[in-house]
């Protein structure tokens, strides 16, 4: 089935399977930057936007996505980096697999809620898994990136 | 892993119903999240995300909230959260990530009867009516014990009468299902007590009579004779005995947070 969409502003018309994923077809069309993790809806590592809100990239059927606006990491690189900078600088970025999943839910509670608690980061971000450690470098960066006390 | 042969937009209810009817292998698609997890083979895969049906609607009587509004627009409702002091912000905000609550739709968690729901569990806090689109308005509290069929459930009308109404879960680890869920009602008439994940379903307890002022032993009191006109069961995250002795707690800080108002 052909469906059309908007990738990260750009309209785009390709063909899906009817039981496709997002993230194979996304992956499909060249934007590699969610990944594969638990494939369960766990993890969030194939986190996206989907008409600006994050969803599961892994259990949203493409077809789904028909007519909706779809943005991954590749749509929002400048934000992305300025906010990859606070997790290098606090040596939480890693092997780097989860950042492309957390980077973008970061960006989308910023959009939520513009100033965030501790409580609420921590509450937002759970469905982000670090198989690293034990999210201390990450706290560290996201304090300092939204400007709240540890 | 599912394989599904047609993905179909719905363009209207008759439609999807249609659809519906014609065998096990043809299935209206929630968030698909958990029938993702299963390994059927569907032949139509029915969408209902077109229809309009992710709204929620505030009128003088309550909030009528459409099947495909997901977990996360309960969660962040402002008059729905204030009109029952938060019982679904605090219902769902456990349940994995916000992601999966973008995804996950009301009509999804509770046309299953999911054993494990929050949300059916926060539901049957209050006066809720499920709609069906061909049998109409039903109780939610009748509804659970429906055998479930090929009818859609189009929306929710959870009515505005006033009562208070507090949540209280149990999870072994953070955003993982859930061992005990428990919502206390307070309303003219006395307490109503939910408790689902026993691991089954969440059901209601009406019929104990209780007074105004507590004191802890009649609560430890009332909390044994709800517990004990409810089937509890063992499984990998609790056995019967522990989730009964979670209830006793989880009823205790519900109806103490009721009361302390």
């Amino acid at each position: 089935m052909i469906i059309d969409l908007f990738i990260n502003g750009k309209k785009i018309q390709a063909e899906t399977a009817p039981d496709q994923m997002l993230i194979d077809f996304l992956r499909g069309l060249g934007y590699k930057s969610m990944k594969r993790g638990c494939d369960t809806g766990n993890c969030g590592l194939c986190t996206v936007w989907m008409d600006e809100k994050p969803v599961l990239s892994c259990s949203v059927p493409a077809a789904r996505a028909a007519g909706h606006k779809i943005t991954t990491l590749e749509g929002v690189q400048e934000e992305a980096a300025e906010f990859s900078d606070y997790l290098a600088n606090e040596g939480a970025d890693q092997c780097g697999y989860c950042s492309p999943g957390l980077i973008m839910n970061v960006l989308a509670l910023k959009r939520e809620i513009p100033n965030p608690t501790m409580a609420q980061i921590k509450e937002y971000l759970s469905g982000n898994l670090c198989r690293c450690t034990g999210y201390q470098g990450q706290y560290r960066a996201l304090a300092k990136y939204f400007g709240v006390e540890e | 892993m599912h394989t599904i042969r047609n993905y179909i937009m719905a363009e209207s209810l008759e439609q999807a119903w249609e659809l519906n009817q014609k065998g096990r292998n043809n299935i209206i698609i929630g968030g698909n999240l958990w029938l993702k997890m299963g390994r059927r083979n569907i032949i139509n895969a029915i969408d209902l995300s077109s229809l309009g049906l992710d709204k929620i609607e505030e009128d003088e009587g309550g909030f009528r909230i459409g099947c495909m509004a997901t977990l996360h627009d309960i969660e962040t409702h402002e008059g729905l959260n204030k009109e029952f002091q938060n019982l679904f912000k605090e219902a769902v905000r456990h349940i994995v990530g916000v992601q999966f609550r973008n995804c996950a739709t009301i009509g999804g968690s509770i046309f299953p009867k999911l054993g494990f729901s929050d949300v059916l569990t926060a539901f049957l806090a209050c006066d809720t009516q499920v709609i069906l689109y061909k049998k109409g308005e039903v109780p939610l509290r009748e509804f659970i014990y429906i055998p479930t069929d090929n009818d859609i459930l189009t929306h929710l009308y959870v009515k505005k009468d006033g009562r208070k109404t507090a949540y209280e879960s149990f999870r072994m680890t953070e955003t993982d299902f859930p061992t005990i869920t428990c919502a206390v009602a307070k309303t003219q008439d006395g307490f109503e007590t939910v408790l689902g994940a026993r691991p089954k379903h969440a059901e209601v307890v009406v019929d104990e009579v209780v007074a105004d002022a507590f004191s802890s032993e009649e609560v430890a009191d009332y909390a044994k004779r709800v517990i004990g006109k409810l089937q509890y069961g063992s499984n990998i995250r609790g056995s019967e005995q522990y989730r009964k002795q979670l209830s006793k707690v989880l009823i205790g800080r519900c109806i103490s947070r009721l009361t302390e108002e």
